[in-house]
């Protein structure tokens, strides 16, 4: 008899340790998702092999399109959780830094001329200065907020406003398109591999996180000068530096989004390019259970979240929700996330589970 | 620490604003140069140049909105007897601000393309009082008519009447339709919008797969066509309310193997005549591109000569010639006279 009770304690303390813990949040919420597809349409879950126009081999369905989306939204958030930890604020720009990353390569590409029969210039050496200038606008929201002390959402409101313009600019407000088949690779199909080539580009950024987190003390100081950043400046650290790093690392990361968003459809539209992006990548932050106000994180829990939001904007589209719509849904996960999180939720739905406890116990 | 504080806000207020007006800056800054260039050329010249204020949507909003501002520039020079000033918003009280500016400037004729219907009565009647002349050109707004000499628009209902009797005489058996709309409640959509529903509603072969609003956007308008195509629905009907929006659908049909062009499995129609689009159609990768025509320049310019010579202007909404292009039978000559 007691040995049994111990048992089911056990039991409770664990599945309590579970829901503690932070990768909970996207579990949950990607189990719930997929559950509900599965209760309404089964073939949500099918996964066929075909052949594209150019006849290389491609997976499809609504899985793959998740896999495909959510690449660039993960890659966002590797950036944005840094960002998040280190200055207790997001940066809302990326949307507009992805359309001047995307205007970047594509002049870099095209040379003088707006509509090139070949490409100017390796797709490499067109990467490498976006991640350049994208570091650069990076590291001009990062020294306004890490140097000057502004609000990191008022600092990157500046970039979120003039972003478009510049990308615009760039071009001389013309329309670049390139023809080359080799540069719809980075958005599409590695020709002969059937799995999108952005769930790969993701892997290796995830890859590399991983292994800066691991053998760096970049996670380490970005947590101590998230929790305190006074504490952290006694012990040594120079928290303006790493507030100023977490926006450049981020710049790189939107470098990289601003490539598959421009291979995608081989061209770019300013005004519309990435639109709202932002609002997704500080949500796949906020699902993965990170604190929006800074201090710890979760890496897996973040980029995790970022194919839950994909998987809810597929689900959302698969069932012919208006798509303008759909951030109001989206908003309406924000704010359940952002309230659960507030000390003041926590304390209720601490005192909850204490009375159900209680209650068990006079059950028992 | 306060102080500091205080002014670290103060400071950072100051550079905000000066950034976002440096963001509108960057696109007006080809029109102040240009204003440069003609105050100076109309100085030298003589003061008979007419003095005409014209307030656009930012250039950058469109393709379209390029060409028209494009237009708008190289017919309102001073060679052509104009002195022309530019302003640029896509904000209405802006746009009534710029409007403001020019009529204390004096300019004998105001061009107004607003980027919304309602506010400009004051505004109207001050220009009115002033003894300046305004002429609409692509929007229409909510003000009696008395106001503006001439309206001189595109007839988004029309265009869609056009390309959805296109369509209707291609002959199908069944037209099962993906309808990707533009932003919702804009004119283009209402007018393109318009004309396929009602045939819907009207014919029995006809049917709407889906129809969502990809608001203008090519990777939205993909993403929809995907979600069509992996839902495992046929379709043969691509209606995308712009080119970016067929572009996108085409990009989605691509990676999902399914033909589209002439002759093809899927027939794929587009608006606004962007050049690009109108190659795909020279390549019978589309079907059907439908014009929204830019140029009214040329149209206004008649206005005011007219207007100049004492004549009067007999017809208050002047409707552009709007075309539709069939892949089957469009030129290069077509693609370099009417692409954007």
């Amino acid at each position: 008899m007691s040995q049994a009770k111990q048992t089911a304690n056990k039991g409770s303390f664990s599945l309590s340790k579970i829901v503690r813990n932070q990768i909970f949040i996207p579990i949950a919420a990607l189990l719930l998702l997929a559950l509900f597809n599965l209760i309404i349409d089964p073939t949500f879950f099918k996964v066929t092999l075909g052949y594209n126009s150019a006849g290389d081999p491609v997976l499809s369905g609504y899985l793959m399109t998740i896999l495909d989306y959510g690449s660039e939204l993960a890659i966002l958030a590797l950036g944005m959780t840094l960002v998040t930890a280190a200055s207790g604020g997001q940066d809302i720009s990326v949307g507009a830094a992805i359309a001047i990353a995307g205007s970047v390569i594509l002049r870099v590409l095209c040379g003088t001329n707006s509509r090139p029969e070949e490409m100017q210039a390796p797709v490499i050496v067109a990467f490498l200065i976006a991640c350049v200038v994208s570091m650069l606008f990076g590291a001009f929201n990062g020294a306004l907020v890490a140097f000057f002390k502004i609000q990191p959402m008022v600092a990157t409101l500046i970039l979120f406003t003039a972003g478009r313009s510049i990308a615009a600019w760039i071009n001389n407000n013309e329309l670049p398109i390139i023809s080359d088949p080799s540069f719809a690779v980075y958005g599409g199909f590695i020709p002969g591999v059937p799995i999108p080539t952005p769930f790969f580009i993701a892997m290796i950024c995830v890859l590399v996180t991983a292994l800066a987190l691991k053998f760096t003390n970049l996670g380490l100081y970005t947590q101590a000068v998230g929790i305190n950043e006074s504490s952290s400046k006694l012990n040594g650290l120079n928290p303006a530096f790493i507030k100023f790093l977490s926006f450049v690392l981020l710049g790189l990361c939107v470098a990289v989004a601003g490539l598959i968003k421009v291979s995608r459809l081989s061209s770019i539209n300013y005004s519309v390019i990435a639109k709202d992006i932002e609002m997704d990548a500080i949500l796949a932050v906020a699902l993965g259970g990170n604190s929006l106000s800074g201090g710890k994180f979760n890496m897996t829990a973040s980029i995790l979240g970022a194919y839950v939001i994909q998987f809810l904007t597929t689900t959302l589209y698969k069932f012919n929700v208006q798509s303008d719509a759909l951030p109001a849904y989206k908003a309406v996960v924000v704010i359940i996330l952002v309230v659960m999180s507030t000390p003041k939720a926590r304390e209720i739905l601490q005192s909850i589970g204490q009375k159900l406890k209680r209650t068990e116990r006079t059950v028992a | 620490m306060k102080k500091k504080l205080l002014a670290l806000m103060l400071s950072a207020v100051m550079v905000f604003g000066l950034t976002a007006c440096g963001g509108g800056a960057a696109s007006e800054d080809a029109g102040s140069a240009d204003t440069a260039a003609t105050d100076e050329g109309g100085a030298a010249a003589s003061g008979d140049l007419i003095k005409v204020g014209i307030i656009n949507n930012d250039p950058n909003e469109s393709g379209y909105r390029t060409a028209n501002d494009k237009d708008m520039k190289e017919m309102f020079t001073a060679e052509n007897g104009y002195e022309a000033s530019f302003a640029y918003s896509l904000k209405n009280d802006e746009q009534i601000t710029a409007a403001q500016k020019f009529i204390t400037d004096g300019v004998d004729y105001l061009l107004l393309s607003a980027a919304d219907t309602a506010g400009w009565d004051t505004v109207l009647k001050d220009a009115q009082d002033a003894g300046i002349r305004v002429i609409l050109f692509d929007r229409t707004i909510d003000a009696p008519d008395s106001l503006y000499e001439a309206s001189i628009v595109s007839d988004m209902a029309q265009e869609g009447k056009t390309a959805v009797d296109w369509l209707a005489s291609q002959g199908l058996d069944e037209y099962k339709v993906i309808h990707i709309q533009g932003v919702m409640g804009s004119a283009a959509q209402q007018g393109r919008s318009g004309a396929l529903d009602e045939k819907v509603a009207a014919e029995s072969n006809w049917s709407i797969v889906t129809q969502q609003t990809a608001e203008w956007n090519a990777e939205k308008a993909q993403q929809i066509v995907q979600s069509v195509i992996d839902s495992g629905e046929s379709f043969n009907v691509i209606y995308a309310e712009n080119d970016d929006m067929a572009k996108g659908a085409v990009a989605a049909l691509d990676k999902a193997n399914i033909s589209h062009g002439v002759g093809k499995d899927v027939i794929v129609m587009g608006f606004d005549c962007n050049k690009w689009a109108l190659e795909e159609l020279l390549a019978q990768n589309w079907n059907y591109d439908g014009q929204c025509n830019p140029f009214q320049a040329s149209y206004i310019d008649e206005i005011i000569k007219t207007i100049e010579s004492g004549g009067s202007v007999s017809e208050k909404t002047i409707i552009m010639d709007e075309k539709g292009f069939d892949a089957t039978t469009i030129t290069q000559e077509d693609v370099d006279n009417y692409g954007i």
